[in-house]
């Protein structure tokens, strides 16, 4: 069984669904089939990474289930493989795309089995990101994720959406050229692009600097970081329900895994001289982002403003170099996947019964629709970090690490988390609370029944992980110990 | 059993919120009702159990958090201190519960209520059974976020949603002090569970830190990040601002968290870190100044306002002041004294006023009321053994228990003990004033209500008044029968053993018998005055208010405190919001970053694009130049 490639059968079983989607003609009427076809797909992966998690060996930092082919001969390996670090975001992965294909019932009428070709060959990208294990390889899956995201946003996407498609692709591409010129680099000087290798043998200190900036410029971009940070509302605002999703709960991610796996993992002493760039940045996105959330008039801008806000605790907590900082950075990236996708298809709900995503078209709507206020409040709790959910575990953890690096960076963040609940609980008030003024507002039908599953899907772990991330730091423990016990080596050692 | 103590309202809280639809109202009010009894049942037995059988004990439920060298778990600790905080709450608790099926009666979402009660207790709970800060911490949280719910009940008032915004945020900005605090603590020490920490609290007392420039003492810091936690909790002085606005909540909530529970989670911080506490002299003298203050302001307002519960708000804020003054001069056990008799003749004064609104359906300015006391004898007679409580009369619990913390003020023997004990007769004066203004205001006079005539106010069902009666007892005995418990020179070390640290012992001492009468008389004495003034002779209150107009505002307004943060903290920060958005985000970053860059493209472009002419003598001509150009070049090299 050990031989089974259970990573590329994860891989490749969404671009089979694809494919299949492909070949079957889409019109209004098999749109049901269609449909399906591409749930079952992805959740015949989610339940194949379930069964990955329970193979998965959590008492090694090795990396487990590795593959390895020849692509191009002394050149490029296809090597994928994972370790405690990755495996979580597979699992996000593979836990998102099946909600997001059976969110999509109302807000996608048009072509709507190349939309979910589209989310499926994004997911193949997604799980390969996360796993492989050769430079090449990774980058190549980095970039292949912009292009269906590129599609989403610029064909199914609102009335700006040219414009937000296009700066969302300059700016990520932009970052990401940089990168490949490290890479390639990168092969020059090691003579190798397999991170395994890499990570045995260093990389030579005279080059770490530039390098480790060539990467940032990508990940930076990605995560966002301020302040490349604009075309996340933009993209967000523009895009349509499942693709902001996407894009949040997945997406976003790419960035985070970067900077553990590659930056802390590769460049441990250019890392080190560049720790303060990345904290006055993660501070000043915490800070900056949640004063303009807290003015936004637009729901999914403020979540997506909120996001950046949330990213830049995970920067921060991934630079403490702590055993707590990086276990929460991670966590917190779980959580903000499970949340951020859950407040954005909460936004969705009302979008597509009302069609207006302006904070001030709503109010008082607590008792017309009591299921979706029950389970939004659920949401804006975790969002803001309550203890008891997922938000606060990563939220206090980051905090904590930073504390134990720098008092002032610790103090200024920690104030984010009081704007951070102004912000969302004034969104929640406006939107539920108050008195019913929009007369539209009656014929509001509350959540369905599909609805309803997606969000409680959502809302279980959020809560079960906020009583017992047990699960999710067993996993990781081992594996981030070692990368700090290896980064705190190379560093005495100055490779 | 300590278990089922603490699941017990939780349970509740899931069927009531959950089920309520399906098992009806009434059915998940008694459900309520009857599973918080049972755990305040349990709570008693615990209590007595600790008491003769010096029973302690620390049962860990589960894992929470392990990460590195962090290890949280979920555990119910059980030790004097959390005993008292057991009885208090969940019998408090459980009397709301029944007074709620009363009160609560015409209201269309019942089980939501009782759920969120329900919910309280169990967060409260959890807070005091602790055996760590990050636990406290979820329960000090968990009971912020039930307290905002409560106090926004009636969503569709737009002041209740706005007070319980406010109220979450402010106590965020405490927590925000008091999560530091946690950090702090891991950082010295690596662990977050108190006896750990506790145990190495003396090997650091010498230890500082620097930040920003400046040195701190560890300890010192330590306590004040903590003390800012219980200051946003107990509603002191600066971050007080939410507790009168949180009256916007249903009575019994009042009741519940606003005077009996939650904000009395600050002091029993305090008192539960009383061995970190007791190394910081400095510390203690802040929250000396900062508790008598609070007392002071908070008496001082509550002279003036015309909202029953507002009155009464102020007047819990100032006691909390009290409370926190008594720790402040390290009488942890006298503070713990006045926060135990406290929250029952509190609970009685709010309970009781909530009976009042009930009456005048739904009135709550005392200026259209009076007269009553004839055709509500039940409340009546219940308020006057509240406000006697609560001012101290002679022989009452609160007696026993404010002028004790006086005392130790007294014996403390420097200038703030002094000062504070001075501050501390004063203001329990002024209590002893406006809570019979209330009285008289409220029961005597004219009957001066507009809308609804005398004969349609109505004494409120006997569900309502029976836990009125059972803390009436309490508000009586609770400081005659507990007093040597718990603040006696023979129990002091039998009782509360290792959960409350001295390091040095208090004075055994007793103030001289001037002393002693002081208060007592003052405060008897303030019965006739408050009559003649707010009775006899109406006009005099109104005169002094007149020749003294900029301080009455003053009072009236809370001494500005809410237009002062508006304009400090709200303001500012929704410019600074709107500056960072239009300006820096859209100006300056999109303008020079992608929007620039493209129009900069796209400019050149449209140049480029006269370049291709497509005329040869153009063409021609710049060929002409540039070889011109290049011919020069070379020759001049």
């Amino acid at each position: 069984m050990m031989n089974f490639p259970i990573l590329s059968s994860l891989i490749l079983l969404p671009s089979i669904g694809a494919l299949f989607l492909f070949f079957t003609k889409g019109n209004k009427k098999n749109n049901f089939t269609v449909k399906y076809v591409a749930l079952f797909t992805s959740a015949v992966n989610f339940f194949l990474s379930i069964y990955l998690w329970i193979l998965f060996d959590q008492t090694t930092s090795e990396f487990q289930f590795v593959e390895q082919r020849i692509w191009i001969k002394d050149f490029i390996n296809y090597k994928v493989g994972v370790d405690g670090i990755s495996i979580l975001f597979i699992l996000l992965t593979t836990f998102i795309t099946p909600l997001c294909v059976i969110s999509i019932n109302n807000s996608i009428k048009e072509r709507l089995s190349e939309f979910l070709i589209a989310v499926l060959i994004m997911e193949s990208f997604m799980i390969g990101v996360f796993c492989s294990l050769d430079l090449v390889i990774f980058y190549l899956f980095f970039e292949a994720g912009l292009i269906p995201m590129f599609l989403i946003i610029g064909i199914w996407g609102g009335a700006r959406r040219v414009y937000s498609a296009f700066k969302f692709f300059l700016y990520t591409l932009l970052g990401s050229v940089l990168m490949l010129v490290a890479i390639i680099s990168i092969y020059w000087l090691n003579g190798t692009t397999d991170i395994v290798e890499l990570y045995e043998s260093g990389i030579d200190i005279k080059y770490q600097n530039l390098l480790w900036l060539a990467f940032f410029s990508s990940f930076a971009v990605k995560t966002p970081m301020w302040p490349v940070h604009t075309w996340l509302p933009d993209a967000h605002v523009e895009a349509p329900t499942a693709g902001s999703v996407l894009l949040a709960a997945i997406l976003l991610k790419m960035a985070g895994y970067g900077f553990i796996r590659f930056s802390l993992g590769l460049f441990p002493v250019a890392s080190e001289i560049f720790t303060p760039l990345i904290y006055t940045l993660s501070v000043i996105a915490i800070i900056f982002t949640s004063f303009i959330a807290l003015m936004q008039e637009d729901m999914k801008k403020l979540i997506a403003y909120s996001s950046v806000a949330h990213m830049g605790y995970v920067t921060l907590g991934i630079f403490t170099i702590q055993q707590q900082g990086i276990e929460g950075s991670i966590i917190q990236m779980i959580s903000h996947g499970l949340v951020s996708a859950a407040l954005f298809l909460c936004v969705g709900v009302v979008y597509d019964r009302m069609h207006s995503r302006l904070i001030n078209t709503y109010g008082g709507i607590v008792s017309i629709v009591p299921k979706y206020s029950i389970l939004f409040m659920v949401f804006t709790l975790a969002a803001l970090g309550l203890p008891g959910t997922s938000g606060f575990v990563g939220e206090f953890l980051i905090l904590m690490g930073a504390f134990k690096e720098n008092f002032l960076v610790a103090v200024i963040a920690s104030i984010g988390v009081i704007i951070g609940a102004a912000y969302m609980l004034w969104l929640y008030k406006r939107v539920i609370f108050g008195k019913l003024i929009n007369n539209d507002l009656k014929q509001m039908i509350d959540l369905n029944k599909s609805e309803v599953f997606i969000l409680s899907c959502l809302a279980v772990p959020t809560l079960f992980f906020g009583f017992y991330p047990e699960p999710l730091i067993n996993t990781i423990e081992v594996s981030i110990s070692d990368l700090i016990d290896e980064y705190n080596f190379r560093l005495a050692g100055r490779l | 059993m300590e278990v089922l103590i603490i699941t017990l309202p939780l349970i509740a809280s899931i069927i009531s919120g959950f089920f309520g639809k399906f098992i009806g109202d009434r059915n998940s009010e008694i459900i309520t009702s009857l599973l918080v009894s049972i755990s305040a049942l349990f709570s008693v037995i615990v209590f007595y159990d600790v008491i003769v059988n010096q029973y302690q004990e620390n049962i860990v439920i589960a894992t929470w958090i392990n990460s590195g060298s962090l290890e949280v778990n979920w555990s119910i600790n059980i030790d004097s201190l959390s005993a008292v905080m057991l009885i208090v709450v969940t019998s408090v608790s459980a009397l709301v519960h029944i007074y709620s099926i009363g009160y609560m009666s015409h209201d269309p979402h019942k089980p939501r209520f009782m759920a969120y009660l329900s919910l309280f207790t169990f967060a409260m709970l959890v807070l005091v059974t602790s055996d760590n800060f990050i636990q406290l911490f979820f329960g000090w949280e968990g009971v912020g976020l039930c307290s905002y719910f409560l106090i926004g009940f009636w969503f569709k008032k737009d002041t209740a949603n706005k007070a319980a915004i406010k109220a979450f945020l402010v106590n965020r900005v405490g927590d925000f002090g008091f999560a530091l605090g946690i950090f702090l603590i891991f950082y010295l020490f690596g662990t977050v569970n108190y006896s750990e920490v506790f145990e190495q609290i003396p090997n650091i007392t010498d230890k500082n830190l620097l930040f920003l420039g400046i040195t701190f003492n560890s300890v010192d810091l330590i306590c004040l990040l903590l003390f800012i936690g219980a200051m946003g909790k107990s509603a002191q002085i600066l971050l007080h601002t939410w507790l009168p606005d949180a009256m916007e909540g249903p009575t019994p909530v009042s009741a519940l968290i606003h005077a009996a529970t939650m904000v009395t989670a600050g002091v029993f911080l305090v008192v539960r870190c009383s061995p970190i506490y007791e190394y910081s002299e400095f510390v203690l003298n802040i929250i000396t100044v900062i508790g008598m203050s609070t007392a002071f302001f908070a008496a001082s307002v509550a002279l003036v306002q015309n909202d029953i519960k507002k009155i009464i708000a102020y007047s819990t804020c100032s006691q909390l002041g009290y409370m926190f003054f008594a720790t402040g001069v390290g009488a942890y056990n006298v503070a713990m004294f006045h926060l135990f008799t406290h929250a029952f003749f509190k609970a009685l004064l709010f309970l009781g006023s909530g009976s009042i609104i009930h009456a005048f359906k739904n009135e709550q300015n005392i200026n259209n009321m009076g007269g009553v006391w004839k055709k509500l004898p039940y409340t009546y007679s219940l308020m006057i053994i509240g406000t006697l409580a609560l001012t101290g009369f002679p022989f009452l619990s609160g007696f026993y228990s404010k002028d004790a913390i006086i005392e130790f003020a007294y014996l403390r023997g420097n200038t703030t003990g002094y000062y504070a004990a001075g501050i501390g007769i004063f203001t329990a004066f002024l209590t002893s004033i406006y809570s019979w203004r209330l009285i008289f205001k409220t029961f005597h006079g004219n009957y001066n209500n507009k809308e609804i005539k005398i004969d349609e106010t109505h004494e409120s069902p006997l569900v309502m008044l029976i836990p009125l009666v059972l803390l009436s007892l309490g508000a009586v005995f609770a400081g005659f029968l507990f007093k040597e418990l718990f603040i006696g020179f023979e129990g002091l070390s039998n009782f509360w053993r290792d959960s409350i640290f001295f390091l040095k012992p208090l004075s055994t001492d007793h103030p001289p018998l001037w002393f002693l009468m002081l208060t007592p008389i003052l405060v008897i004495l303030s019965i006739p005055l408050s009559y003649y003034l707010f009775i006899k002779n109406k006009k005099l209150p109104e005169q002094i208010a007149n020749i003294n107009q900029p301080l009455y505002q003053f009072l009236l307004n809370k001494w500005y405190f809410d237009e002062l943060y508006d304009v400090l903290f709200v303001k500012p920060s929704k410019k600074f919001g709107i500056f960072l958005w239009k300006f820096f985000d859209l100006k300056i970053i999109d303008g020079f970053g992608p929007d620039g860059i493209s129009n900069i493209i796209k400019k050149f472009s449209v140049k480029a694009n006269k370049f291709q002419s497509g005329y040869i003598y153009q063409y021609a001509f710049v060929m002409l130049i540039g070889f011109s150009a290049l011919l020069t070049f070379l020759i001049v090299k």
